[in-house]
C-alpha cells in the first residue's frame, strides 16, 4: 500500500494528561504544574488562609517588615501584605482566565467564519490586521479609559487585542481541514453549514486552542499587572498583583517586599503556565516532537 | 515484451542476506522480520513483493543501515555486501559506503530532494563527500551522468530547482545521484509508485539500462505485480516479515507454490475487460453535456490567466451501469467528478440529474438533490472524521434528511452486514479499522442515502491488491442489488477493465476517447489511449491465468 499513517490517535484529554507526566516531558513542566497548583490553592482559599482583613488599615503599623504577626510585613496604609497578595492573586487569576476564555470564544467564532466563507474572510482579516497593527497596551488603556476601571472593562481591554491572534490560528486550521475528504463527504451528505462548522471543523481547532489559551492566560495576567502599574487598572479597593506593586513603587526603599513578593508569585505563575503550554504544544503537535537522531 | 529469463548463476554474489531478524525495540512484540534470506548477483534484479506491512521496506532500510534508531533494531542474521558483513561496520564507515557501494532511491522524489537547492549542486554534493575531484571534473561527471539518465538540456536542468522539474525528471535526478559513484547495489523502494504509468515505464527502462551499463545489482521493492513482471529476474514474495516464496520470475508467475503467492496473483485485475453487460433501455439518470471548468485568475488590471481544467465532457449514464473516467494526473478527471458532485461549480455545460440541470444550483437548491449523488474518495484515512464513531458517520446523511435515528441505525446495521463488518463496529472509531475496512465503511456511508449515482474517485488506488479486489466486489454487489449507477475515476486501466461498462479517456482536460470498455481497451483509436495501454506494466501477462496474454 502507498499511504502509511501512524496508528491510533488517543483522545485529546488522554494525550494531554500523558504529556504532563514527568516521564514524557522531563521534570520542568511537572514542577511547573505543582507550583501553579500551589499558587492556585493559595489564592482560591485566600479568605481562609489570610491572616488579616486585606482592606483593614492600621496607620500605626505602616511599612513594617516581615514579622510573626505580619508574615510579609505591611504596606503604606498598614494593611497586611500577605493577605492582600493572596487575595490579589485571586483577582489576577480570574481576570487572566476570563480574558483568555472570552478571547478564545470570540476568536474561534470569528476564525471559523473567516476560514470557511471566502467573502467574509477578506473583510474580517483586514480588520484583524488593523487591530494587530496597534500596540495592544495602548488599545487596552484606551478601552479602560472609555469604560472606567471596573473588573469587567479590564477583562475586555485585555481580551480585544488578543482576539486577532486566535482568529488567525483558527482560520489557518479551518483552511486546511475544510479540504479534508471527510468535510467534502459531509457536504455531499447534505450537512448544513453550521453542522460542518461546529461538528467537523471546530473539534480540530481544540488542540491548538488549549495551547494558545495557556499563553493568553499568562499574558493577560501580565497585562493586568501592567495596566494597574500604569494606573489604568482596577482601584486598590480590590487588590490585584498589579496594583499592589504599583502602590509599593514609592516605598520600594522602605519595604521592597511590597513589590518583590507579588512579583515573585506573578513570575512563578506566568512561567509555570508558559511551561505547561510548551509541554502541551509539544505533545499535541507531532511536528514539534524531537526527531530521533 | 516477455518475462526476463537471464541466467546469473556465474555472476558473483553482491548482496547476501541470511536469517535477518529485526525487532521493535523495547517492546515485546513478534519480530518485524522473521529470518529473511536472499541474495542478489551482479547485474541481477530481485523484486521484493508484498502488501503493506509485509516488511519490504524494513528489509531495505536494514540493508542501508537506516533503521530508525530507538525504534527498530537488527537482532540476528547477516547482511553481506561483496562478502563483508554490513552489521559489523561502524556507522561512520557505513556512511562512507552509502553512495559508493550501495545507494537507494525512494518513492517520492520531491521530498527526497532539497527544495531550496538546485539539483546539479545536489548531485555534486555526493562527489564532494566521497571523491577528491577538481571542480571542473566534478561538473563534467555530473553532466555526464545526467545525460546518461536521458535528461534533456542538461545544462539548464543542472541549474534548476526541484519544483521546476516534472516528477519523472526528479526521479531521474535521484537515479543519477544514486548511480554517479557506480555502487554495486541499488535499492529502489517503490520508485515508480507516485508516477503516472507512461512515466513509470520510462523510469523502469532507465533503471534496466543503467543496470546493464554499470552491472549494478538491483533490489526492487514494489507492491505492483505488473511492475514485477516487467523488470524482475527473481522474485521474493513477502508476508508478515517472512519470504514465503522465492524463485525466478517465470516460475513464480506460472507455478506459484505458496498459497499466499497464488492469492496475490489471483487478485491482480486482468487487463482483459470483463464480458460486456446488456445495456438496459432505461433513461439515463445522469447526463453531462459539454461540461467544463475553467479557472480564471488575475487581478482587475493585471493580465488574466485561464486554466481549462476540463472541457467538452459529454456522457449519459443509465441506472446499473458503470462509467470509467481514465487518465493520468492532471488530466482533469477529478475536476469532472467534483463538478458532477457540485463540490465546485462548472463554468460551461449542463449536468442533468433525472432531467434537471444542477450545474448552477445554489447550495440550498442543491440540498434535496444531494441525496441522489454520493461520493467515495481515494484516501480511506482521511475520508472519515477521525473523531466520530462509525455510527455517527453512517447516520450523518440520513439525519440531515430527517430520517429518525432508529431507522438510520437499523439501515446502518444492515449495511454493515453487507460490507462484512460486525455490528459492534458502530461504536468504534475509524483508527480501529484497516484501510480496506475504512474504505468499505465510506462506501456504506455513501449508500446510506440510497443514492442514484455513486462517484468513486480513485476509490481503490490506495489499497493493497487483495483488498482492492474486495472493494471492487462490494461495489459490484451493491450495483446488482440496488441498480445504482457508478462513475469510477481511476488511473489504473486494469481496474477500469474490470469494473466499467463504458470508458472515457481524458488527457489535459479533454476527452480523447470514449466508448465501451471492451472497444476502448481492445481497439484503442487515439494515440494517447494506445500509449496508456502500452505503458500498463506487465500488460503481456495474465496473472490470474498464469500465462502470457494473447491479444
Amino acid at each position: 500500500m502507498v499511504i502509511e499513517r501512524p496508528a491510533a490517535e488517543k483522545p485529546l484529554s488522554l494525550r494531554l494528561l500523558s504529556q504532563l507526566s514527568p516521564a514524557s516531558t522531563g521534570i520542568a513542566p511537572f514542577i511547573a504544574t505543582i507550583l501553579l497548583l500551589a499558587v492556585i490553592l493559595l489564592t482560591v482559599f485566600s479568605p481562609w488562609i489570610a491572616t488579616h482583613d486585606p482592606l483593614a488599615m492600621d496607620p500605626l503599623k505602616r511599612l513594617q517588615s516581615a514579622s510573626g504577626e505580619h508574615l510579609l510585613g505591611t504596606d503604606a496604609y498598614g494593611r497586611d501584605l500577605f493577605s492582600r497578595m493572596i487575595l490579589g492573586g485571586r483577582t489576577s487569576l480570574v481576570i487572566g482566565i476570563a480574558a483568555a476564555a472570552t478571547a478564545l470564544i470570540l476568536g474561534v467564532l470569528i476564525g471559523l467564519i473567516a476560514g470557511y466563507f471566502r467573502t467574509a474572510d477578506a473583510i474580517i482579516m483586514r480588520a484583524m490586521d488593523a487591530l494587530m497593527a496597534m500596540p495592544s497596551i495602548l488599545i487596552a488603556i484606551a478601552l479602560v479609559a472609555l469604560n472606567g476601571p471596573s473588573i469587567g472593562s479590564v477583562i475586555m481591554a485585555i481580551t480585544v487585542p488578543e482576539v486577532p491572534r486566535v482568529v488567525r490560528l483558527v482560520r489557518s486550521v479551518v483552511l486546511t481541514v475544510r479540504e479534508e475528504p471527510y468535510v467534502e463527504a459531509a457536504l455531499a451528505l447534505g450537512s448544513s453549514t453550521p453542522k460542518i462548522l461546529f461538528q467537523h471543523l471546530l473539534p480540530n481547532t481544540m488542540a491548538p486552542m488549549i495551547v494558545q489559551g495557556t499563553y493568553i492566560i499568562a499574558s493577560a495576567i501580565l497585562t493586568e499587572a501592567l495596566l494597574s502599574f500604569l494606573g489604568a487598572g482596577i482601584s486598590t479597593e480590590i487588590p490585584t498583583w498589579g496594583n499592589i506593586m504599583a502602590e509599593g513603587r514609592q516605598y520600594f526603599r522602605l519595604n521592597p517586599g511590597i513589590i518583590l513578593w507579588p512579583g515573585v508569585l506573578l513570575t512563578i505563575c506566568v512561567l509555570s503556565i508558559n511551561l505547561i503550554g510548551d509541554a502541551a504544544r509539544d505533545g499535541l503537535d507531532p511536528r514539534m516532537k524531537k526527531r530521533e537522531a | 515484451m516477455t518475462l526476463r529469463s537471464r541466467d546469473f548463476s556465474d555472476a558473483p554474489v553482491v548482496l547476501e542476506i541470511s536469517d535477518l531478524v529485526v525487532r521493535v525495540s523495547d517492546r515485546d512484540l513478534p519480530p518485524v522480520l522473521k529470518g529473511v534470506s536472499f541474495d542478489i548477483r551482479r547485474g541481477e534484479t530481485v523484486c521484493l513483493v508484498g502488501e503493506s506491512g509485509s516488511g519490504k521496506s524494513v528489509t531495505s532500510l536494514a540493508t542501508m543501515g537506516l533503521l530508525p534508531r530507538n525504534a527498530l533494531h537488527v537482532e540476528g542474521g547477516r547482511i553481506a555486501l561483496n562478502g563483508q558483513n554490513l552489521l559489523d561496520v561502524s556507522s561512520a564507515q557505513m556512511k562512507q559506503r552509502r553512495a559508493t557501494d550501495l545507494a537507494m532511491i525512494f518513492q517520492e522524489p520531491m521530498t527526497a530532494l532539497n527544495p531550496v537547492l538546485k539539483v546539479g549542486p545536489q548531485i555534486t554534493e555526493v562527489l564532494d563527500l566521497h571523491t577528491k575531484l577538481g571542480r571542473a571534473e566534478k561538473k563534467a561527471k555530473v553532466l555526464d551522468i545526467m545525460r546518461q539518465v536521458h535528461l534533456p538540456d542538461v545544462e539548464r536542468i543542472y541549474d534548476s530547482f526541484p519544483h521546476q522539474l516534472s516528477g519523472g525528471q526528479r526521479q531521474r535526478i535521484m537515479i543519477a545521484m544514486a548511480l554517479i559513484l557506480e555502487p554495486a547495489l541499488l535499492i529502489a523502494d517503490e520508485p515508480t509508485t507516485a508516477l503516472d504509468v507512461t512515466t513509470q515505464q520510462q523510469i523502469l527502462s532507465l533503471i534496466a539500462e543503467m543496470q546493464q551499463r554499470h552491472g549494478t545489482a538491483v533490489l526492487f521493492i514494489t507492491h505492483d505485480m505488473g511492475v514485477v513482471a516487467e523488470i524482475a529476474d527473481r522474485v521474493c514474495v513477502m508476508r508478515q516479515g517472512e519470504i514465503v516464496e522465492t524463485g525466478p520470475i517465470r516460475q513464480v508467475l506460472e507455478t506459484p507454490r505458496h498459497d499466499y503467492a497464488s492469492k496475490l496473483l489471483d487478485a491482480v485485475p486482468s487487463l482483459v475487460p470483463r464480458p460486456s453487460r446488456q445495456a438496459p433501455p432505461a433513461t439515463p439518470v445522469l447526463a453531462a453535456q459539454n461540461l467544463g471548468k475553467t479557472y480564471r485568475s488575475g487581478s482587475f488590471l493585471g493580465k488574466k490567466t485561464e486554466v481549462r481544467a476540463s472541457h467538452g465532457v459529454t456522457f449519459d449514464l443509465s441506472p446499473g451501469r458503470t462509467l470509467g473516467i481514465v487518465g493520468e494526473s492532471g488530466s482533469g478527471k477529478t475536476t469532472v467528478a467534483r463538478s458532477i458532485m457540485r463540490l465546485i461549480e462548472p463554468t460551461d455545460g449542463r449536468i442533468l440529474l433525472d432531467g434537471d440541470d444542477i450545474a448552477h444550483l445554489t447550495s440550498s437548491q442543491m440540498k434535496p438533490k444531494r441525496r441522489k449523488l454520493q461520493v467515495v474518495f481515494q484516501d480511506p484515512y482521511r475520508s472519515l472524521n477521525p473523531r466520530w464513531t462509525i455510527a455517527r458517520s453512517l447516520t450523518e446523511g440520513p439525519l440531515n434528511y430527517g430520517v429518525p435515528y432508529d431507522t438510520a441505525i437499523a439501515e446502518a446495521k444492515r449495511l454493515l452486514k453487507i460490507i462484512s463488518l460486525p455490528e459492534d463496529a458502530l461504536r468504534r472509531y475509524p483508527h480501529q479499522f484497516s484501510g480496506g475496512q475504512r474504505q468499505r465503511i465510506a462506501i456504506a456511508r455513501a449508500v446510506m442515502l440510497k443514492p442514484e449515482v455513486l462517484v468513486a474517485d480513485e476509490a481503490v488506488s490506495a489499497l493493497d491488491v487483495s483488498v482492492q479486489a474486495q472493494v471492487l466486489d462490494l461495489l459490484d454487489e451493491l450495483q446488482r442489488q440496488t441498480g445504482i449507477a457508478i462513475i469510477f475515476i481511476t488511473h489504473d486501466l486494469r481496474v477500469a477493465a474490470q469494473i466499467c461498462d463504458e470508458v472515457l479517456v481524458m488527457q489535459r482536460g479533454a476527452v480523447v476517447e470514449q466508448g465501451s470498455a471492451e472497444r476502448v481497451l481492445h481497439d484503442p483509436q487515439h494515440e494517447y489511449t494506445r500509449a496508456l495501454i502500452g505503458a500498463a506494466p506487465g500488460r503481456f501477462w495474465d496473472f490470474a491465468a498464469r500465462k502470457p496474454l494473447v491479444a
